[in-house]
């Protein structure tokens, strides 16, 4: 078997025996099909924004009297910017040999995601405060913060997974189960940022237009 | 009860059914309150038995902390046999008092009759379907393919915690409160907060997302190791057909079980937070919860029936002596109906209010499953032409299926005409039809498997007698019980209805409550026959490890098989790979050299998942903060803290698996080959003589 053929984006095992590198190729397999069942709940929850955001609003604010698209674009922005800095991270993870520069660009990553859900509890509590629209208003805004807020809770797990990760660069070094949690840590959080995605673009900038 | 809040949340005395019993007295009362006594002496009876044997250890040892995939996949049969017993003590009861109450109130109450089917279709479904083929699956699976375990061990045994939890809540639900009394689809806006302000619903909610997590982990966990531990040589279009039904339903539970966690997850919202998605206000849309939970609920019967298909793949060719006919049209009638399965769930709600239209498309997608399913039909019995059968208990079973299972396929093409169901929706005809599917295509599938593979698993074959006789109450029983059902559906009966005033539904519900103390007697001689089977053991030993000349692998390993499964990894070179190296005669061959097996050590972050989910559990049904904070920080904690966790393999070095190996070998040549009409005499030790 050839060496190549086992070498991940971000990442280098090839001083692996066979046997570890099918026990990372069927990780890093596993780990996809995770994701593709998450995506099947942003799936559910897009499908139920779709309906409710037409036929739930109620007596409530509809999308159009509530978004403005300021705070989205510059949350989209800082995301995005995140998953450059991981993209750098695992850059750093396959290239460099400092621990440095890889546990910095992590640290980067870790607070531009911190900013972002900073960002978003601002913009809930404006709605909810200002707007007088709190999920219990109507159907749409509750379809609403469940849509952003699971998005929302994902980061927040994403988060919390980084921070283990970083104590275990620093405790156990750059092993072979580091790395692989480390590349998996990068799938999700690019997941995390094509939902985003979606979420500016179907929520936000369709609402904000309608 | 406001001072002790904070530590009980809304736990009272109330919640015991012991004191409502002693408060109200009622026979309705009592006999709920006699279930929880049940429950209380049947956990304590267990425990004092557990140190009695000072047996904790060896429990903990050998079973909760394993991560070996048989030893999780027979834990799993065990929680849907207890959980079996309490939901057929409730079909039994609902019987006698649909039967008792024509023109009578009965003896229940019509809020204990309507807990009983929420219990009774809940635990049928999640705790005794799910847990049971799974475990078949668990213990299966990974040896047909040629595999030491599965991919993920240590999710797997998360997986059973988590299944554990649930069916845990359930029962607990006997002692302390009450469960929900609102069916097993729990529809809102009934499960809402307005309608349904006790913890019934909560319960509901919490076990069913216990076991709806447990459940997509495990289909991920099977689909990879399908995909990534097959043997060498064992490609896709060389697995027995039970890996492929198990690959079907591993990608359904990936893809199927995320709308039933959305669903239960937006109706906590809706109870716990004043969230609006289910509600009769304020823009909230109950069919949005129709819509959701039969997107999962369509497929579901599809994990459930699935995998009986590949059982009865693999029992119907081996007992006809013959390869299995027209394996690859079973490969893509297969994948068929897992495609159209998701095609299909608006036929659970044809009577609320779309069009004409939509209704006639998924009317047409529904009878379009009909043909892939006949087509699998065709090709078992074209298997059993001309073969040389021989009707074992497994084999009944799975005639029996195929008989059975084509009147109720033809009852579901009736139901799928959007105009008779009309007439005939949520009536006993359906009640009859549902059964009419999952008992033969699902619990006689996994009655049959346990017959087929439990001499494998405990080295010792089970008592055909009363195999037998078990199969004759069930196939009689089932007649009885759910024939009638059709009759009394179309003489206007509705489902979940305590009373009636029909005098002439009499004599039917007598006949059908005389089939279910049928039924019932058929799972009793399910437990006589473990039990006389245990008592004469000896003589129904098969060490070698083939008693029915098996043709997949995981007959090519000792019964039972060490925890390895296989000394060395079998090399396959065909279809039906143990039948051909028989054949070729390299079947228990000596391999040349021993290599160290690594395999996963136990762990005991299974159970500590599973005790705090089911802590989380109880504590949001009851809203006790503190615990469900507990509970979560305990799950969270016991993630983090095995990640650090790096030794995760233990070493079984290549002597002592020669030693291991070499004596079952010897063992082997020394036990002389019985032919076939000697199958069920105690000279069958496991070694087949081939047939021709
Ligand atoms: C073996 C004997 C069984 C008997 C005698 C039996 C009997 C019953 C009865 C009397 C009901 C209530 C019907 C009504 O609504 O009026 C019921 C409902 C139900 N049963 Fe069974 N059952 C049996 C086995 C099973 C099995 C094996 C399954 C599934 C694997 C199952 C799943 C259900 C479900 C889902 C419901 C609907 C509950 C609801 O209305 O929400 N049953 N059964
Ligand atoms: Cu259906």
């Amino acid at each position: 078997m050839s060496a190549a053929r086992y070498s991940y984006v971000g990442l280098n095992l090839r001083e692996q025996d066979a046997q570890a590198e099918h026990g990372a190729q069927t990780l890093i397999f596993g780990f996809w099909i995770f994701l593709m069942a998450d995506l099947v709940v942003f799936a559910l929850l897009f499908a139920t924004y779709a309906a409710m955001s037409v036929h739930g609003v109620a007596d409530g604010p509809a999308p159009a009297e509530l978004f403005s698209l300021k705070m989205p674009f510059i949350e989209t922005l800082v995301l995005l910017l995140s998953s450059f800095t991981f993209g750098m991270a695992s850059l750093a993870l396959k290239y460099s040999a400092k621990r440095s520069s890889l546990a910095a660009w992590l640290l980067v990553t870790g607070v531009l995601g911190a900013v972002f859900v900073a960002m978003e509890i601002s913009d809930f509590a404006t709605y909810i405060s200002e707007d007088q629209a709190p999920p219990q208003r109507s159907g749409f805004l509750s379809a609403y913060y469940l849509l952003v807020g699971t998005h929302g809770v994902h980061v927040v797990s994403g988060l919390a997974w980084l921070l283990v990760l970083l104590v275990q660069l620093a405790v156990l070094g750059r092993v072979r189960e580091v790395k692989l949690r480390l590349l998996r840590l990068a799938l999700f959080w690019h997941m995390l940022d094509v939902v985003w995605v979606c979420i500016f673009t179907f929520v936000y900038l369709f609402g904000a237009s309608a | 009860m406001e001072d002790g809040y904070w530590l009980l949340g809304r736990l009272d005395w109330q919640a015991l059914p012991f004191v409502r019993a002693w408060r109200h007295p009622s026979v309705s009362e009592w006999i709920g309150a006699g279930a929880g006594g049940l429950v209380v002496i049947a956990a304590l009876a267990v425990l004092v038995m557990l140190t009695r044997r000072k047996a904790w250890r060896r429990l903990w040892d050998g079973w909760l902390t394993s991560l070996d995939h048989k030893k999780i996949g027979i834990m799993y049969v065990v929680i849907a046999l207890v959980m079996l017993t309490r939901a057929l003590i409730e079909a039994v009861l609902m019987r006698m008092q649909q039967f008792a109450a024509v023109g009578d109130p009965g003896f229940l109450s019509p809020e204990h009759f309507s807990q009983l089917f929420s219990t009774h279709g809940t635990v049928m479904i999640f705790f005794m379907a799910m847990p049971f083929l799974t475990g078949i699956i668990n213990y299966v699976m990974p040896l047909q393919i040629g595999a030491r375990d599965v991919s993920f061990p240590l999710l797997n045994s998360i997986s059973l915690m988590l299944t554990a939890a649930g069916a845990a809540l359930v029962m607990i639900s006997l002692v302390v409160g009450q469960f929900s009394t609102g069916g097993w689809s729990a529809y809102p806006p009934y499960t809402g907060i307005q309608f349904s302000p006790g913890v019934g619903p909560d319960y509901w909610i919490w076990a069913v997302t216990l076991s709806s997590i447990a459940s997509t982990l495990s289909g991920l966990n099977f689909a990879v190791t399908i995909y990534k531990e097959r043997a060498p040589g064992m490609t896709l279009f060389r697995m027995p057909l039970f890996c492929w039904t198990t690959l079907c339903t591993s990608i359904l539970m990936i893809f199927a079980m995320a709308p039933l966690t959305v669903a239960s997850l937006m109706l906590a919202l809706d109870r716990y937070a004043g969230f609006h998605f289910f509600t009769a206000e304020a823009g909230g849309n109950l069919m949005n919860y129709a819509n959701l939970f039969w997107l999962f609920g369509h497929p579901e019967v599809y994990i459930l029936i699935l995998p009986a298909f590949g059982v009865y793949s693999s029992v119907i060719s081996t007992y006809s002596g013959k390869t299995l006919y027209g394996y690859k049209s079973l490969v893509y009638a297969t994948l068929a109906i897992a495609v159209l399965s998701f095609t299909v769930w608006l036929h659970h709600f044809f009577t609320m209010g779309q069009t004409a239209n939509v209704n006639a498309i998924f009317g047409i997608a529904t009878m379009l499953i009909g043909v892939p399913t006949g087509v699998k039909v065709y090709d078992w019995l074209l298997t059993l032409l001309r073969g040389r059968i021989r009707f074992t208990a497994p084999m009944l079973f799975s005639i029996m299926f195929l008989v059975t299972f084509v009147v109720g396929g033809i009852t579901g093409v009736i139901l799928a005409n959007p105009p008779v169901d009309f007439v005939v929706h949520n009536s006993l005809f359906l009640v009859a039809h549902f059964h009419n599917m999952l008992i033969p295509g699902l619990l006689f599938g996994m009655i049959a498997a346990t017959q087929h593979w439990f001499p494998k698993a405990f080295g010792f074959r089970l008592d055909e007698t009363w195999g037998k006789i078990s199969f004759w109450c069930w196939a009689v029983g089932f007649y009885l019980a759910f024939m009638p059902l059709y009759a009394l559906g179309l003489m206007g009966a509705m489902r979940r209805t305590s009373e009636w005033l029909r005098p002439d539904y009499s004599p039917l519900m007598l006949i059908a409550l005389l089939g279910a103390l049928l039924l019932f007697a058929g799972f009793v001689s399910l437990l006589v026959q473990l039990g006389v089977s245990v008592r004469h053991r000896d003589r129904y030993r098969v060490p070698v490890g083939d008693p029915w000349d098996g043709h997949s692998l995981e007959w090519a390993t000792s019964a039972p098989p060490p925890e390895y499964n296989f000394a060395l990894i079998p090399r396959v070179e065909a279809r039906d790979a143990f039948r051909q190296m028989k054949r070729r005669g390299i079947a228990y061959a000596r391999p040349e050299a021993y290599t160290d097996i690594a395999m996963p050590k136990n762990s005991a972050v299974g159970p500590i998942i599973g005790l705090a989910g089911a802590g989380l559990g109880f504590a949001l049904t009851w809203h006790i903060g503190w615990l469900a904070v507990l509970g979560f920080s305990v799950i969270v904690g016991a993630v983090i803290a095995r990640s650090f966790v790096r030794e995760t393999e233990r070493l079984i070095p290549a002597a002592s698996v020669r030693e291991h190996h070499e004596r079952w070998l010897d063992a082997v040549a020394a036990t002389p080959r019985v032919p076939r009409v000697q199958e069920l005499c105690p000279s069958n030790r496991g070694h087949a003589e081939p047939m021709a």
